[in-house]
C-alpha cells in the first residue's frame, strides 16, 4: 500500500537502473479492464520516470485509450494498482486525477476559442484584485502568460489574441502550457502532433522535449505515427491485444526495427489465433 | 543500429513560428489601423451609429423629437427593452435563451401589487416581488441543465405558466399598482415622495437611470470579473471550460437567475412609473424586443460573445426608431418592418465584421 515493497513483482523499482537514474513517478501494475465478456486489458506493466517521454503506440482495440482514461481519472480498472511516486492512488474523477498532477491535454477540448491567450492559461485559476467581486488583475495575468510563455519557449503573436485565431499547433501549445503551469507533472497527450505541418509540429516537439528536460515534466504521449514518437519519446511501449509487448529505449533502436518487432509479434499472434 | 533522433535535447532552441513577427511588428500606419481595428473590434459601434443617425433624421424631420416628450417616449420604449436585452446578453454568451423574461417583468409587479393588497409594507412587497424572480431564475436554470430541456422550450414554457397564472389571479381585470403608497408617474419630482419612491420609477426619468446602471454593471460583470469569464468559457465551450474546473451548471443557473431579477426589478419601477397593471398584456412581446435589441447590438445566438453596451444600443435603437416614426406621424405599423430589416442588416454586418477582425488580428 505505501512504499515500495521489496516483492519481484514490481517490474522497476526505485533502484535506478544503468541507464535510467530518474525517480519512477508513476507505475502502473497489473492494470485490467474489462467491458463485459470483452477483456480490453490484460494486465498491463508499465512505468514513467520524471523527465521522461514515453510514447505508447498500437493498433486501434489495442487498448491505449481505455489505459489512458483510467489514468486520466476518466474510468477506474478492474484490478491491479496505480503508484503514484509510490504510493497507491484510486481516482475518483478526472478532477481528482489533476489535483494528483495529472492531465490530459485535448487539442480542441482544452481552450475557450473566444477568450484571450491569457485568460484560457489562467482559467479557473485566475489571479484577482478584489476577493470579494473577483475582479481580475488582467495586467498581472498578461504579465505572468508573457513570461511563463517565454520560459518554455512558446512563441504566440500576442497574448491577447483569442484563442480560436490561433493555429492548431499553437492551441496545442498553449492547452501544454496551460497544464504544466498549474500543477500538472504528468500530462497524457492524445496524438499531439496529428494535423499538423512541420513549422507546427516542431512547435510543440520542442516544447515536449524542452518541458521535459527543464521542468521534469513527464509525458505519455499517444500516437499512431512511428516517425513522431521517436522524434518526441525518449521510450516507447508497444501495445498489443491488452498488453505491453515492447518496451524499448528510443536510442537503442530504430523506426525500422520497432517496426519489425510489431509486425513479427502480429504474426505471430495472427498465427496462435488461427492455429497455423 | 543507433538510430540518430534531429536531437531533441536542445530546450534552447525557440520553438517560435518564424511567421509570428512579422504581427507584432508596428504597422505601416499606426493611427489609422487602430482606429480601423477599434471600428472592426467594437461591435457597439455599428449600432450606434444607426441611432445617432436616426437620432439627427428625426431631430431635423420633427422638432418635436427633441422635446422633453419625445426623448422621454424613446426612454419609455428603450426602458423596458434595455432592461430586458442587458439580461438576456448574459443567457445569449451561455449559448441559451431566456424567453420567460419579458412575462418576469410583467409578474414580478403583479406579485408587490398581490401583497400589498394583503397588507404587506410597499418596501418588503418589491423584496419578495424580487425574490420570486430569482425563484422563476432558478426554476429556469433548473428546467434547462438537469432536465436537459432546450433553454427555448423550457423558458416559453414558464412564460405560459406566469401569464396564465398572472391572469388568474387577477380574475383578468386591470390593477393599479399600490395606489396612495407611491403617486404614478408625474412629469416633475413630487416633493413628499422620498428618494426610495422617485427611484422605483415616481420620477420619470427613473426607470431609464436604473436601465443605464444595469447595463454599467452587468457589462462589467462579463468583462472584468471571474464569473464573467465562466459565463464566456462555458458559452464558448462547454466541454473545456467543465474539464478545466468551471462550475459549469451553477454558471448556467446563474445567469438564468440574475436575468430574472434584472427583468422583475425594472419591471416594477416600469408598472409604477406607468400606475397601471393590465394581465392582458403578453410578456413574450417585450423579449422578442430585448433578443432584437441583443442582435442588433452584436451578440450572436451562437454562444460565447456578447455585448452588454451594444444590447443597451440596440434597445435604444429601438426606442428612438419607435418614438420618431410616432412624432413625425409615420403609421406604426412601419416601424415593424424597419425593425426586421435593421435586425437582418445587422446581423449580416456583425457576420462580416466577425470575419473581417479574424483577419486583422492574424494579419
Amino acid at each position: 500500500m505505501m512504499d515500495d515493497t521489496p516483492e519481484p513483482v514490481g517490474p522497476e523499482t526505485d533502484a535506478p537502473k544503468s541507464s535510467e537514474s530518474s525517480e519512477v513517478v508513476l507505475e502502473v501494475q497489473d492494470v485490467t479492464k474489462s467491458f463485459g465478456p470483452l477483456s480490453v486489458l490484460r494486465g498491463i506493466d508499465l512505468t514513467l520516470r520524471a523527465g521522461e517521454v514515453l510514447g505508447l503506440v498500437g493498433d486501434n482495440g489495442a487498448g491505449k485509450s481505455t489505459l489512458v482514461k483510467i489514468l486520466s481519472g476518466y474510468s477506474s480498472q478492474d484490478s491491479g494498482r496505480l503508484l503514484l511516486k509510490g504510493r497507491e492512488v484510486h481516482f475518483k474523477s478526472v478532477q481528482d486525477a489533476a489535483a494528483h498532477g495529472i492531465e490530459t491535454v485535448y487539442q480542441d477540448l482544452a481552450l475557450i476559442p473566444q477568450l484571450p491567450v491569457f485568460e484560457n492559461l489562467f482559467l479557473n485559476h485566475e489571479i484577482l484584485h478584489f476577493g470579494l467581486f473577483h475582479v481580475l488583475n488582467k495586467h498581472k495575468m498578461r504579465e505572468l502568460t508573457k513570461r511563463y510563455l517565454d520560459d518554455i519557449n512558446v512563441n504566440v503573436p500576442n497574448v491577447n489574441a483569442e484563442a480560436g485565431q490561433l493555429s492548431g499547433g499553437q492551441r496545442q501549445a498553449i492547452a501544454v502550457a496551460r497544464a504544466t503551469r498549474t500543477n500538472a507533472s504528468i500530462l497524457l497527450l492524445d496524438e499531439p502532433l496529428a494535423a499538423m505541418g512541420a513549422r507546427e509540429s516542431r512547435l510543440i516537439i520542442d516544447l515536449v522535449r524542452g518541458l521535459a528536460s527543464s521542468r521534469r515534466v513527464s509525458m505519455i504521449i499517444i500516437d499512431h505515427n512511428f516517425a513522431h514518437l521517436f522524434e518526441l519519446c525518449d521510450r516507447v511501449n508497444v501495445m498489443q491485444d491488452g498488453h505491453i509487448t515492447i518496451d524499448q529505449l528510443t536510442k537503442d533502436t530504430s523506426l525500422e526495427q520497432l517496426t519489425e518487432l510489431m509486425v513479427s509479434s502480429y504474426r505471430s499472434q495472427l498465427q496462435n489465433a488461427f492455429g497455423s | 543500429m543507433a538510430y540518430s533522433v534531429t536531437s531533441p535535447a536542445e530546450p534552447e532552441s525557440s520553438a517560435g513560428l518564424p511567421s509570428a513577427p512579422a504581427s507584432s511588428g508596428p504597422p505601416e500606419v499606426g493611427w489609422r489601423r487602430y482606429l480601423w481595428q477599434a471600428f472592426v473590434a467594437q461591435r457597439e459601434i455599428t449600432p450606434l451609429l444607426i441611432t445617432l443617425a436616426l437620432f439627427i433624421f428625426f431631430s431635423i424631420d420633427s422638432p418635436n423629437f427633441l422635446t422633453s416628450l419625445g426623448l422621454n417616449s424613446a426612454a419609455g420604449f428603450a426602458g423596458p427593452y434595455g432592461a430586458l436585452a442587458v439580461g438576456e446578453v448574459l443567457v445569449l454568451v451561455l449559448g441559451e435563451i431566456d424567453l420567460s423574461a419579458g412575462q418576469v417583468f410583467l409578474f414580478s409587479s403583479w406579485v408587490m401589487y398581490w401583497l400589498w393588497s394583503l397588507g404587506v409594507p410597499v418596501g418588503w412587497a418589491i423584496v419578495c416581488a424580487l425574490l420570486a424572480c430569482i425563484g422563476i431564475g432558478i426554476i429556469n436554470g433548473l428546467i434547462t441543465v438537469y432536465l436537459n430541456v432546450p433553454s427555448l422550450v423550457g423558458t416559453l414554457a414558464t412564460n405560459f405558466v406566469l401569464f396564465g397564472m398572472v391572469l388568474i389571479f387577477s380574475n383578468d381585470t386591470e390593477a393599479t399598482p399600490v395606489p396612495g403608497a407611491i403617486p404614478p408617474q408625474t412629469s416633475t419630482v413630487v416633493p413628499h415622495v422620498g428618494f426610495f419612491g422617485q427611484m422605483f420609477g415616481v420620477w420619470e426619468w427613473s426607470e431609464i437611470i436604473w436601465v443605464v446602471a444595469i447595463a454599467i454593471a452587468v457589462q462589467f460583470v462579463l468583462t472584468r470579473t471571474r464569473f464573467g469569464v465562466r459565463v464566456i468559457s462555458t458559452g464558448g465551450n462547454l466541454l473545456g471550460a467543465a474539464e478545466a474546473g468551471v462550475p459549469v451548471r451553477r454558471v448556467k443557473i446563474m445567469c438564468f437567475v440574475l436575468c430574472s431579477f434584472l427583468a422583475g426589478l425594472v419591471g416594477i419601477v416600469d408598472a409604477i412609473k406607468y400606475g397601471s397593471l393590465d394581465p392582458g398584456n403578453p410578456g413574450i412581446n417585450y423579449i422578442l424586443y430585448a433578443v432584437g435589441a441583443c442582435v442588433i447590438g452584436g451578440t450572436a445566438l451562437t454562444g460565447g460573445r456578447g455585448t452588454v453596451i451594444g444590447a443597451f444600443i440596440g434597445a435604444i435603437l429601438i426606442g428612438v426608431l419607435e418614438a420618431g416614426l410616432n412624432i413625425i406621424g409615420i403609421s406604426t405599423n412601419d416601424f415593424f418592418v424597419y425593425i426586421g430589416v435593421i435586425m437582418i442588416v445587422a446581423m449580416t454586418l456583425n457576420g462580416w465584421l466577425d470575419r473581417l477582425a479574424a483577419r486583422t488580428r492574424t494579419g
